[in-house]
């Protein structure tokens, strides 16, 4: 017997979506409003996304947010692999539970607090802060995620295929980028599109840290909707909005794709079985 | 009268007969424990240039892990294993001239199997020309031509295992680590595969240390075989010796069928033992002397194709004879098991086996019928643990 889902379930996923997506959909909608006033419908155009050109200040400011997101992921990816390495390769020593506890705990401490901590230390180094201290802070917290994403991949990695690369002759590290990199590189993608979505969105860490001629696009932004939202704002918003799930949307295919690619190969190489 | 020797031997190659002869590959007392838990014993073990070895042993007897410290992934907790003249302690696994096949294959999962074969072989930074003659080679040997473009999740389980054999073998190393290399191929395959082998072995002078579970490979492929139980070595001599002279019940029982029949020593001679079967009423008359005093209890072994069965009594005179009732009979085609009730007991059986030699029987020995069990006087060796 086969029965349709029950107006239950229907009503929950209607109430969630709506309520998950409406926000934003009025945003995109008023980012084609004719009329100034943002609560006013006053015909489609697109204005707004010409004048949006023209501004120079949200432009830089967009420019800065894409440098930063982009820097601070690459670095963060490093490091997070390299975290991650360690956490699940070297069997046990001294610490081990705390420093796999410690790599995680920026992923559940207030903003504010990572921030404040930030800007303290920044602070005490006599550090002047601007494009390069924002840069610092979100590799800080980015990298937690990438541990993350890169150890679940780990896992389930068998170490005999590195030891049968050393056996052929192949010394450590070039095994590392000959072998395991590219098994792995699934995770690393993903990890680093986590960290670069991190840095974009990020507001209240990069208000702690930045500096004079540092401002990146969200806190641009929050500025101006302070001011009063204009649907110059709406715009940016709604490019914002459809970069972001062009990414995302990207990224979940590739690595869909790659993992049941990768989980049939591997099956094949390490279990014995046919 | 010639004098007797055992089974067929390969006289002008026998380097562990020679005292005088260096081994190539040595385990001096090596131990290694996981924990607390003991994997290798304080083992000692010497194996030659050009030998084709064979370890066997149950599961979980440290076959691998003795592979693993020659390879170099596992360090010994104590003793020290010696290749050719050197120490290998701290040598990491690239810098050893020993190539291992892995019981799980290992095969790298993203690259294709041409390239899982040239890895090797590229790392030695060979010219173009000469990897893909040597990837073309393996690939026929391994009978892989037509996969060498797929990828590792593309084969089938015994393609996969020959794609990890072809890989181990590319480099030609001068020793061979095979961990269970042909388990997933069928038969026929196998045997081919068993002889190509071993015909490589001779060609290229290679050491070739092989693990198995069939023994029968060991049997075809080797020219010896260590016999593991719990990390220790119990018994290391050639198949033939292993199947005829095993050194222990644990040997004995492992390799092939046997009887393996409880008495007590009756008399010592310098020519023989004389001993009373524990259960069943016969004495057992061997040429064999035996370290054990009169009165102990031994365990005589004995081959179920070493034990003759007649219906009547045989002509001539016979050193050992049993009187028995065809208690099952097990047809195999080629020979018949026949297993004879020699005791009150249900399980006092003794078994027999007779080649079928003819199509056609007149008169076939069947169930509940008596029997006359013989055997010689050298058919089969005292052991006392
Ligand atoms: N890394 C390890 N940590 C702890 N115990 C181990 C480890 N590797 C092996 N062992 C143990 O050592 C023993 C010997 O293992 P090994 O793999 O050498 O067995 P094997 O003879 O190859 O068995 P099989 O025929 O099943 O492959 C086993 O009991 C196993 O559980
Ligand atoms: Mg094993």
């Amino acid at each position: 017997m086969t029965r349709g889902p029950s107006w239950f379930n229907v009503t929950s996923i209607v109430l969630g979506f709506s309520f998950l997506y409406l926000p934003i959909v009025l945003l995109v909608i008023y980012s084609f409003n004719e009329s100034r006033l943002v609560t006013v419908w006053g015909g489609f155009s697109t204005k707004w996304y010409v004048e949006l050109l023209q501004n120079d200040q949200l432009l830089d400011a967009a420019w800065v947010t894409l440098r930063v997101a982009f820097v601070s992921a690459s670095v963060a990816t490093v490091l997070g692999t390299m975290a991650a390495l360690v956490l699940v390769r070297s069997g046990r020593f001294m610490g081990r539970s705390m420093f796999s506890g410690m790599i995680f705990a920026p992923l559940v401490m207030p903003e504010v607090i990572l921030g404040l901590s930030l800007l303290l230390l920044f602070v005490a180094m006599d550090q002047a802060r601007g494009f390069w201290t924002v840069i610092i802070a979100h590799t800080t917290f980015a990298m937690c995620y990438v541990a993350v994403v890169v150890q679940s991949r780990l896992v389930g990695f068998d170490k005999s295929v590195e030891e049968a690369a050393e056996d052929l002759g192949c010394p450590p590290i070039k095994t590392f980028f000959l072998i395991t990199l590219p098994i792995i590189l699934p995770g690393v993608i993903a990890g680093w599109m986590l960290a670069f979505t991190l840095s974009l969105d990020d507001l209240v860490i990069a208000s702690f840290t930045t500096g004079p001629g540092a401002t990146t696009l969200p806190m641009k932004i929050y500025s101006q909707v302070r001011l009063g939202v204009t649907p110059e704002i709406n715009a940016v918003c709604t490019i914002l909005v459809v970069l972001v799930s062009i990414g995302v949307i990207a990224a979940s295919i590739a690595t869909k794709r790659q993992q049941v690619q990768r989980e049939r190969d591997e099956r094949a190489a390490f279990g014995a079985d046919g | 009268m010639a004098k007797k020797t055992i089974g067929p031997v390969r006289r002008e190659f026998v380097p562990w007969e020679d005292p005088e002869q260096t081994p190539f590959i040595e385990f001096r007392n090596v131990t290694k424990k996981f924990g607390d838990f003991v994997a290798v014993n304080n083992l000692s073990l010497k194996i030659y240039k050009r030998e084709f070895f064979a370890l066997l042993g149950g599961s979980g007897c440290g076959k691998t892990t003795l592979m693993r410290m020659l390879a170099g992934f596992e360090t010994p907790t104590s003793g020290e294993i010696f290749l050719d003249g050197q120490d290998l302690s701290g040598i990491p696994p690239f810098r050893r001239p020993s190539n291992m096949m892995f019981q799980s294959y290992a095969l790298f999962p993203h690259m294709s199997v041409e390239k899982n074969i040239a890895f090797g072989l590229e790392q030695d930074n060979l010219p173009k020309s000469e990897i893909d003659d040597r990837v073309a080679e393996m690939l026929r040997l391994t009978k892989l031509e037509q996969f060498a473009k797929r990828k590792p999740h593309q084969l089938s389980g015994g393609q996969r295992q020959r794609v990890a054999l072809a890989r181990s073998l590319a480099k030609r190393p001068k020793v061979l680590l095979l961990d269970e290399p042909l388990g997933a191929l069928d038969r026929k395959l196998r045997e081919e595969t068993q002889f190509e082998l071993m015909a490589l072995q001779e060609d290229l002078k290679m050491t070739f240390l092989i693990v198995t579970h069939d023994q029968e490979e060991a049997m075809t492929v080797a020219d010896r075989i260590a016999v593991m139980d719990r990390g220790e070595l119990v018994q290391v001599a050639t198949p033939s010796e292993i199947y005829e002279a095993p050194n222990s019940k644990f040997v004995a029982d492992f390799i092939g069928d046997v009887n393996l029949i409880e008495a007590k020593v009756l008399e010592k001679a310098d020519t023989g033992t004389r001993m009373q079967a524990v259960v069943g009423d016969f004495a057992i008359d061997t040429e064999q002397t035996t370290a054990a005093s009169v009165g102990d209890t031994v365990w005589y072994a004995i081959r179920p194709e070493k034990v003759r069965i007649a219906q009547g009594q045989p002509e001539g005179s016979v050193t050992n004879q049993i009187g028995g009732i065809v208690w099952d009979i097990a047809y195999l085609g080629d020979v018949s098991i026949f297993h004879a009730k020699v005791g009150e007991d249900d399980h006092d059986i003794l078994r027999a086996t007779k080649a079928n030699i003819s199509r056609m029987v007149e008169n076939p020995i069947t169930w509940d019928e008596n029997v006359v069990l013989t055997f010689d006087r050298d058919a089969g060796v005292i052991l006392t643990g």
